[in-house]
């Protein structure tokens, strides 16, 4: 037999037919939609066309919902409650299952998939966001679709795509105390840049990365798309098979056994070939921040501000000047020295249960000088959270908890950094503008989060742990 | 969709790195409707703040073309972001890379993403600043670009998406021609993965 990769061993046993030049139509087994899905339901409602198989979508609003409310309408805001609203009656009009607002089952779309056993290995998924590489963590091929592709999917149940290369990133080593999946991706992206992946569906192998707990591999497939690759994967092994057992939609009994050997099949052959190779030092890896309007500009917390006068790149050298100038830094600044104004834990890259321990492990005990806001994945990493007194610790530090939602990751829901601003954020963009007009954004893990909300600093957490 | 064929229009440079989908529309404008009226103004929205900002300014604002740098449209899947370039008329964009989910929405709305070597692209934007107004023309069927100094570059278009663009296909009808092979298709995969449509 042919010798495959994790990749190629499920994208094979999805494709229904093929064109001349090689795009594929492929079938999707599982769809997730959230209420930013509002015009792909407009694109089915326009052209009279059904959900193909209502029972292999699943919904949940998060971008719009508010954090500081259980109340839906104390929303002030007429058109995000609208938003909000609508996805009920799109979900109840088209037969798809909805996690309402309100549930604890509700919550950002890429936490509710596999907290619910809707994402498991081997499948493909497809969602309306770009994030949705996050599930390619459980061993799957998940990526993010625009509006138009999503009324498609729900139409049909399939998709036309190009088949990606294939590209494997090795972290090999062991990462060291304060280290975090984020760190890891964020690592990567610095070094392949932030087109580095696309066209590629990527594979993270490595000892560093088999060493990642399901929360660190999320955290790393999320990022994905950061690198410009829509597909990023683990394979499955007894980490991924402990955290899928039992979930709600996951098999059980018999089905459970026999999806079990399945999934033991799908891990890439030693003797398959990915299209491009790279390796990265886990041992080397650093706590990291970035400094930049783009997930590639980044430094380990220890470094200064770089100097664009060293960059050959003239292009590259007049972006770093702009983006600098924007988030008004020095070159040669130590990074320990930039102070934060407000601190977010949260999204989907950094709102599951063990990224609040994380940050309640650094926040425990002390408190906190800067504003700092704080919302889970889910209602029901809310509750458990809560049941292991995370939000207690939380509250004593100043720390504000609220309910879950995107929030401040892109703040739709009016969760926002004033004009000028700068934040220590665990979500996975520092676009100009992301967390609101002016808005200047730091990338960190969620323990250097809680680390920048202490001390009012980009503080190395192993040094602050230390003390 | 519409379909394209042949087109030609002023070139817009955008210099800009990694130009994210939150600069081409910010998040607070994806709350409106597709067909909002004033979608056009959504385009750049808080760059066009600094007047400087290229699309500001004659004849620039009047541009059907973007020539960008590397990873156009990176980041946010959100179609917003082709909904305010058809808004403002804009059918092409030129840049050596792009985001892939945007490359994809650009398909879907007849704008046409041509993918071009770098130094092209520099030598592109390079002309539209030093030739304000300048144009930019297409031929999809020979896959090839005009610049403004008459020099062509041919450029690689996937077979299945030049076909839907010249046609101005919906993927809709297309996939619907399948439905045989999908339903074979879906009724083995049901079998053999039947864990998947369990009794949850
Ligand atoms: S948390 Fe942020 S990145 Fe994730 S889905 Fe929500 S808005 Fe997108």
């Amino acid at each position: 037999m042919e010798s495959k990769t994790l990749f190629e061993n499920i994208w094979d046993r999805h494709v229904i037919a093929e064109r001349e030049g090689g795009q594929s139509l492929v079938y999707i087994d599982r769809h997730l939609c959230h209420d930013g899905s509002f015009n792909a339901f407009g694109q089915l409602r326009e052209h009279g066309r059904d959900v193909r198989r209502p029972s292999q979508t699943f919904a949940t609003p998060d971008h719009y919902t508010p954090t500081r409310s259980a109340d839906l309408r104390d929303v002030p805001d007429a058109r995000a409650h609208e938003i909000s609203t609508a996805i009920d009656k799109n979900c109840a009009d088209f037969g798809v299952t909805l996690f309402p607002w309100g549930d604890d089952r509700q919550g950002i779309a890429h936490v509710v998939g596999p907290e619910q056993g809707i994402t498991v290995p081997g499948i493909t998924l497809c969602c309306g966001d770009s994030h949705t590489s996050t599930h390619g963590a459980l061993g799957c091929i998940s990526f993010g679709i625009g509006a138009s592709e999503v009324a498609h999917v729900m139409a049909t149940q399939a998709i036309w795509q190009r088949r990606p290369k294939t590209m494997r990133i090795t972290v090999d080593g062991k990462l060291g105390f304060g280290v975090s999946g984020k760190d890891v991706i964020i690592a990567i992206i610095r070094q392949i840049s932030a087109a580095g992946g696309t066209g590629y569906a990527i594979e993270y192998a490595g000892s560093a990365i088999r060493g990642l707990s399901m929360e660190g591999r999320l955290t790393l497939c999320n990022m994905t798309i950061e690198a410009g690759s829509r597909i990023g994967m683990v394979a499955p092994d007894d980490v991924t098979l402990d955290y899928v057992e039992g979930r709600p939609y996951a098999p059980k009994g018999v089905a459970w056994e026999k999806a079990v050997s399945f999934w033991r099949s799908l891990p890439t052959d030693e003797e398959a070939v990915f299209d491009t190779e790279h390796a990265v030092d886990g041992d080397a890896i650093a706590p990291m921040v970035t400094w930049g309007n783009s997930p590639q500009w980044a430094a380990p917390v220890t470094d200064t501000i770089p100097d664009p006068a060293s960059e050959f790149d003239v292009e590259k050298r007049s972006e770093m000047e702009s983006t600098l100038d924007y988030m008004d830094l020095k070159p040669g600044t130590p990074i320990s020295e930039i102070k934060v104004d407000k601190v977010f834990i949260g999204s989907c890259t950094n709102a599951r249960i063990e990224d609040l321990r994380s940050a309640a492990a650094v926040a425990k005990g002390r408190r906190a000088v800067v504003s700092t806001l704080i919302s889970p994945g889910s209602g029901l990493v809310k509750k458990q959270a809560e049941a292991e007194g995370l939000d207690k610790i939380f509250t004593d530090a100043g720390m504000e908890w609220r309910l879950p939602g995107c929030s401040m990751c892109v703040g739709m829901n009016g969760d926002l950094l004033e004009p000028g601003e700068r934040s220590a954020s665990t979500s996975n963009r520092n676009f100009r503008g992301r967390q609101g007009q002016g808005s200047r954004t730091h990338l960190v893990s969620p323990s250097m989060a809680a680390a920048a909300a202490i001390s009012g600093t980009f503080t190395d957490v192993r040094k602050l742990m230390e003390d | 969709m519409e379909a394209f064929t042949t087109f030609k229009g002023i070139g817009i440079p955008i210099d800009i790195i990694n130009c994210d989908t939150d600069q081409i529309i910010p998040a607070r404008f994806l709350r409106k409707d597709r067909r909002d009226p004033e979608m056009a103004s959504f385009l750049w929205h808080d760059l066009r703040k600094d007047p400087e900002f290229i699309f500001n300014k004659a004849p620039y604002r009047d541009g059907k073309v973007v020539v960008a740098d590397i990873n156009w449209g990176c980041g946010s899947s959100r179609e917003g972001a082709v909904y305010a370039l058809n808004a403002n008329g804009v059918r092409a964009v030129i840049a050596p890379s792009f985001g892939d989910i945007h490359y994809n929405n650009c398909l879907k709305w007849g704008v046409l993403p041509v993918r071009l070597a770098r130094d092209d692209c520099d030598g592109l934007r390079r002309q539209l600043h030093d030739d304000p107004g300048a144009e930019v023309a297409f031929d999809l069927e020979s896959q090839s670009v005009t610049g403004p100094d008459g020099a062509r570059y041919k450029f690689e278009i996937d077979p299945f998406d030049k076909y839907r663009m010249l046609n101005g296909l919906d993927d809709y009808g297309v996939t619907r021609e399948y439905d045989t092979q999908f339903d074979a298709f879906e009724a083995k995969h049901k079998a053999e993965y039947d864990w998947l449509y369990g009794d949850a």
